[in-house]
């Protein structure tokens, strides 16, 4: 006897509708791709301003990833071990970034570190100018990205069994030796990744940066002022490069998130 | 030793209520309670895991309650083993000596005879997760008395492995304790790892040590409600396991009869009261191979179940019914036999 093999209708209209969204993403990355002439993408390639505009982004967004690590690491430590009054609220702070306007966030950055503020005066003590330049520009990027790095590392250090802790303290490590010997290894993929997404986030920051910091220009920001100046076809290639470099450390990423660890439990 | 002196603490709805113990230099003390007791808080907050509310804990006449627990030398194996994944099980164990910056030849040396000690060696490059439960519970137990503590924790070490090596690593344990003999506090909810390891043992529950004392004397005389219904052991006996023409015994002083064991030497003995036969005349032709001749001592009538108390050099307790009393017309004072198996004698 034949029967009929069933129709799961739920699973199709969900696969059709899912592909969609799919083709949102990836079509107006490949029509831009395609589309780009490659003369003026060669051009673009060899044009100084575009190269120095994407080091200046990789190297500020990977500064202020490093600095945002010194910080944010014991702060999601904190977040992740111990319970203590307000502990709701300080989280809520921690997602503040992500949720307001990043343009808003630049105002009030200009607000903070200007030349007005005490920051600013702080600063402009010790010979460091925050608007207009690459300290202008880590600080945008550290205060709209912090959250993605703080987020992953506090998963992760929730992950690890206090009672490791625990047996390295009374094996006879302090306090720092046992975070740093048995912590921060065992939660490791989860830091790294909360840096490399970090990074990229930073790497992608227009909003923050632009009010705080127009020149020098990061590349988002080149982006929009070639499709400003020149038009569309000047535009695309370098919206084409920094799709990549994005891409590349997203994929950088997914394959050190999917090795397999033989070590894990 | 170590002391610990009115000792209270606090955590969350529960409470480890003043706490006083006093446990000699190679003592193997077992602190015996349901789970819930507070045994695992207990153990953590002598090894300075938690600072006490209140109280002190001394050891070898310094008071430690107040030392961070890498300064302490106490050595905890917790009841998980909690080994760390990332390390192989050699790095587990070197783990302590590198934080404590030895030479790297002392650390082989000790490492290669901690790994001898406990049969681990030829594990020693693999990670945690692909041993077994019992290989890890050595590799805990390696990875702490490598160290030398002066005192060692141990939270519940034989749970959660199979009987048989159960059996075995308890062995194991009871010869490093004698071996090393380090001072040993042992939690467990076990009443036969308790009476097979135990010098004292300290009865808990709620958070409280509610009875302190040798094994046979808790069993025997529980002070409370609660230790009678939680160890409550009658008929233990303590003495030794010989062999007599090929045939296996028990004997003390006062107490000889038949055992079946694979055990040697010192041990404990137990016959559950039910188990245990009155009869007025020898009973020949029985595959029962005890047979003693005591005194009744007491009869206690409660119920349908009468309990009779036999002297046959210790008091042994009997569990008749109703109807065997009546029957048997027995008496105190009278003469009687005790019959029962060798399989009905347990052995600890």
């Amino acid at each position: 006897m034949k029967t009929k093999k069933r129709i799961d209708k739920t699973k199709i209209i969900f696969f059709i509708l899912g592909g969609v969204v799919i083709l949102f993403i990836v079509l107006p990355l490949i029509k831009m791709i395609v589309t780009t002439n490659p003369k003026i993408l060669w051009e673009t390639l060899k044009d100084q301003v575009v190269y120095k505009s994407i080091f200046l982004t990789i190297y500020a967004a990977l500064i202020s990833t490093f600095l945002s690590f010194v910080f944010g690491i014991p702060l999601a430590y904190c977040l992740a071990r111990y319970n203590f009054w307000g502990k709701e609220i300080i989280e809520g702070i921690v997602d503040i970034p992500v949720v307001i306007p990043h343009t808003a966030a630049g105002i009030a950055l200009l607000i903070s570190f200007g030349q007005n503020s005490l920051i600013g005066k702080a600063g402009a003590f010790l010979g460091i100018e925050f608007i207009g330049s690459i300290y202008g520009i880590i600080i945008a990027m550290a205060f709209v990205s912090l959250p993605f790095l703080i987020n992953a590392a506090k998963e992760g250090f929730r992950l690890v069994d206090v009672k490791l802790e625990k047996a390295a303290r009374t094996l006879g490590a302090g306090g720092l030796k046992s975070f740093f010997t048995i912590t921060l290894p065992l939660s490791k993929k989860s830091v790294v990744s909360g840096m490399i997404m970090m990074w990229a986030r930073g790497i992608s920051e227009f909003g923050a940066v632009l009010i705080i910091a127009y020149h020098p220009m990061v590349a988002p920001i080149l982006l929009f002022e070639r499709f400003e100046s020149f038009g569309l076809s000047y535009a695309k290639p370098v919206g084409v490069i920094l799709i990549f470099v994005s891409l590349l450390l997203f994929v950088i990423l997914r394959i050190f998130m999917s090795k397999k660890d033989a070590k894990e439990i | 030793m170590i002391k610990t002196l009115n000792l209270s603490k606090r955590f969350g709805g529960f409470l480890l209520d003043d706490i006083n113990l006093n446990i000699d230099k190679g003592e193997y003390f077992v602190i015996l309670g349901p789970s819930g007791a507070g045994k695992t808080c207990f153990l953590e907050t002598i090894a300075g895991i938690y600072e006490p509310d209140k109280g002190e804990i001394w050891l070898n006449g310094k008071e430690i309650s107040k030392l961070p627990p890498e300064t302490r030398n106490i050595g905890l194996v917790f009841q998980d083993s909690a080994l760390f994944p990332h390390l192989k099980v050699i790095d587990n164990v070197k783990y302590g000596l590198k934080i404590k910056k030895f030479k790297p030849k002392e650390i082989k040396e000790k490492v290669d005879n901690v790994l001898e000690l406990l049969h681990i060696s030829q594990i020693k490059n693999a990670y945690p997760k692909s041993i077994s439960g019992g290989e890890k519970k050595r590799v805990a137990l390696a990875r702490t008395l490598v160290l030398e503590p002066k005192i060692l924790l141990l939270d519940e070490p034989l749970s959660a492995i199979h009987p048989n090596l159960k059996r075995k690593l308890q062995e194991e344990i009871r010869s490093i304790h004698q071996e090393l003999n380090i001072t040993t506090i042992h939690v467990t909810h076990d009443f036969n790892t308790a009476v097979s390891l135990a010098d004292k043992i300290g009865i808990m529950n709620q958070g409280r040590i509610v009875q302190i004392g040798v094994p046979e004397k808790v069993f025997q005389q529980p002070n409370s409600e609660f230790v009678a219904q939680f160890v409550g052991c009658e008929n233990l006996f303590k003495g030794n396991l010989i062999e007599d023409n090929g045939v296996k015994k028990f004997k003390n002083e006062r107490l000889s009869f038949q055992v079946t064991t694979s055990h040697k030497g010192q041990a404990y003995v137990s016959i559950r009261p039910e188990d245990i036969i009155i009869s007025k005349n020898p009973l020949v032709s029985t595959s029962a191979r005890n047979c003693l001749l005591g005194k009744i001592a007491k009869i206690i009538e409660k119920g349908p179940i009468v309990k009779v108390v036999v002297d046959a050099g210790e008091d042994f307790m009997v569990l008749i019914t109703k109807e065997s009393l009546k029957d048997l017309e027995l008496k105190i004072g009278e003469i009687i036999y005790l019959v029962f198996k060798v399989v009905a004698v347990h052995v600890f």
